[in-house]
């Protein structure tokens, strides 16, 4: 049998628990804007155009954050522009830019080879690959996103529901769209080495989609998507060191499992409320003045 | 009560042109592309007006409330603002996003957007429930938006819009998607409002069931066709100019009533000329 606690012996595991607990529900908090928002997509690309600035870093020997971050801007940058010059899409350009990021990412390591960052851990995420800066840069990232999140909440949401009446009643649209890009970039940034650039867009959609179907409250949901992250988070870690298979990996299989979980759940019992759509009906007077 | 009640008390209760401006358009013009949505739009919005604005689809009725709201900005021509003007927009329900995870209350007070915590002051907690008591919808706060009807939903976003104290009300077709009883209960939580203090401005396609009913009309085809009460506006040259197909309107009981040009039209005109 296993011994659970066995692993908490070694500090490298704790560090990998307690950053894979904070990555999952920093992306279980950012993920219900980007669910709400349509923006999966982005987040998919972001996470694979920085995979390129992971390789140049780790073949000049470079700060992954310095040299990731940069990267990560120049793609963002590089995307708006292409699609506002309206000769393709968004989304045809963020699949240009972003993939053409990650094939050259991977060319360069296969060219040069990676300096101390293995390539399956910026993959698919590791436990052996987070040091104790990582977890420090983690949580101040973690601390920023909340901050932001709080302070700008109305905000991002009036924005998230309806953009078109939130400028219209004085919300400043595009800093407040700017604002949650930077939050998502830098989420997926600190984020990277626990559960990978192929897998982040999963921790970012799934909790986000299994806290929807559990509640009709925005304030809800956030509160149970970052729950689920993190349940997510602190449970595949665990697998990941008892089963040896690569920890973004089951954070995923982890988020995964309770979607089918509840998805099961709620098709049994239908939430109250949208049971059935609402009947027109004609309303009692109302008393004015 | 019906809806012609609401005409007789309605009227005099708002007069039109005697608050101050509140925003005035001055010669203005809006494309979109190379055609002019709008063109030479002269219009004053005073303070206590409660006016409609008619027009065909594509007529310029959505664009022209997006100039008044600043979202958008003229190609020519100038609109003046009274300084610190507060203005709350009720949008069109099928421009909603109903799968949306929003609660009435969240939904209300995103309006409050300044503050820099999600939680509502207790303040904010007391004038919530006043403005949703006072709509007839204080007790669906933390139902979720599309468990409302359409009257209630319509009632929300005017909720919101009345969380921020607007000076002026813009609405975007209030009356589309809600059914007769509750349309007329509307007009009546219009008029009252108007009465309170509020501005009003709205867009509406009905011409018989809300324009006839409102103090004063506007009568829009990508430029201003006629202003004035609905003696003026709903009359058979001012449709046919605005709307670009000839309509009869009869008189009953003291309104104007438009005869929908739809297959009627046609055997009645044959049965006369014939």
């Amino acid at each position: 049998m296993w011994d659970l606690l066995d692993p908490y012996h070694y500090e490298f595991f704790v560090r990998g628990v307690l950053a894979a607990t904070l990555a999952g529900a920093l992306c279980g908090l950012v993920g219900v804007f980007i669910v709400l928002r349509g923006m999966s997509y982005i987040g998919h690309g972001l996470s694979h155009s920085i995979f390129g600035g992971f390789a140049v870093s780790s073949v000049v020997g470079a700060n992954y954050y310095l040299g990731a971050g940069v990267w990560g801007l120049a793609s963002a940058l590089a995307v708006n522009a292409i699609a506002r010059s309206k000769k393709i899409g968004a989304d045809a350009a963020i699949g240009v830019i972003t993939t053409a990021s990650f094939a050259f990412g991977i060319a360069l390591i296969s060219i040069f080879g990676s300096r101390g960052a293995s390539f399956d851990a910026a993959l698919f995420g590791s436990i052996l690959g987070i040091r104790p800066l990582d977890l420090w840069v983690l949580a101040g990232v973690s601390a920023g996103v909340v901050a932001i999140i709080v302070t700008r909440y109305r905000a991002l949401l009036f924005t998230s529901f309806d953009p078109d009446v939130a400028g219209a009643h004085g919300v400043r649209v595009a800093a407040t769209d700017a604002l949650l890009m930077l939050a998502l970039s830098i989420s997926i940034l600190a984020t990277l080495n626990v559960i990978g650039v192929t897998l982040v867009a999963a921790a970012l959609v799934i909790p986000a989609v299994v806290a929807r179907m559990l509640t009709h409250s925005f304030a809800h949901m956030l509160v149970l998507s970052t729950a689920i992250g993190s349940v997510g988070g602190f449970v595949g870690m665990n697998l990941s060191y008892h089963l040896d298979v690569p920890s973004g990996t089951m954070i995923v299989l982890t988020d995964a499992a309770f979607f089918v979980v509840v998805l099961a759940a709620t098709s049994v019992r239908r939430l109250p409320d949208l049971a059935v759509p609402a009947p027109v009906r004609a309303e009692r007077r109302i008393p004015i003045s | 009560m019906n809806a012609t009640d609401y005409h007789g008390h309605g009227h005099g209760e708002t007069p039109s042109g005697t608050g101050e401006s509140l925003i005035t358009l001055t010669d203005v013009a809006f494309r979109y592309g190379p055609a002019p949505v709008l063109t030479d739009v002269e219009l004053t919005v005073r303070r206590g007006n409660f006016t409609g604005v008619v027009g065909p689809s594509g007529s310029g009725k959505t664009t022209l409330l997006r100039l008044l709201l600043g979202t958008l900005r003229p190609v020519a021509g100038t609109i003046d603002r009274s300084p610190g003007l507060r203005v709350g927009y009720v949008p069109q329900l099928e421009s909603v996003d109903w799968n949306f995870p929003v609660t009435v209350a969240e939904c209300v007070l995103m309006s409050r957007s300044e503050r820099r915590v999600p939680w509502p002051s207790r303040r904010e907690r007391a004038e919530l429930s006043a403005i949703l008591e006072r709509l007839g919808i204080g007790d669906l706060a933390n139902r979720h938006i599309r468990a409302l009807s359409g009257g209630q939903q319509q009632r929300m976003f005017i909720a919101r819009a009345l969380m921020c104290s607007p000076d002026l009300l813009l609405m975007d077709e209030p009356t589309t998607g809600v059914d007769f009883t509750s349309r007329h209960e509307m007009l009546h939580l219009l008029g009252d409002l108007n009465a309170a203090g509020t501005t009003i401005l709205l867009t509406t396609h009905d011409l018989n069931g809300v324009a006839a009913h409102l103090p004063s009309l506007l009568a829009l085809n990508h430029t201003v066709i006629a202003a004035g009460g609905p003696a003026e506006v709903i009359t058979a040259s001012v449709l046919e100019r605005t709307f670009g197909a000839p309509m009869e309107v009869l008189q009953h009981l003291g309104l104007p009533v438009v005869l929908d040009p739809g297959p009627h039209l046609a055997p009645v005109r044959a049965r006369r000329t014939g």
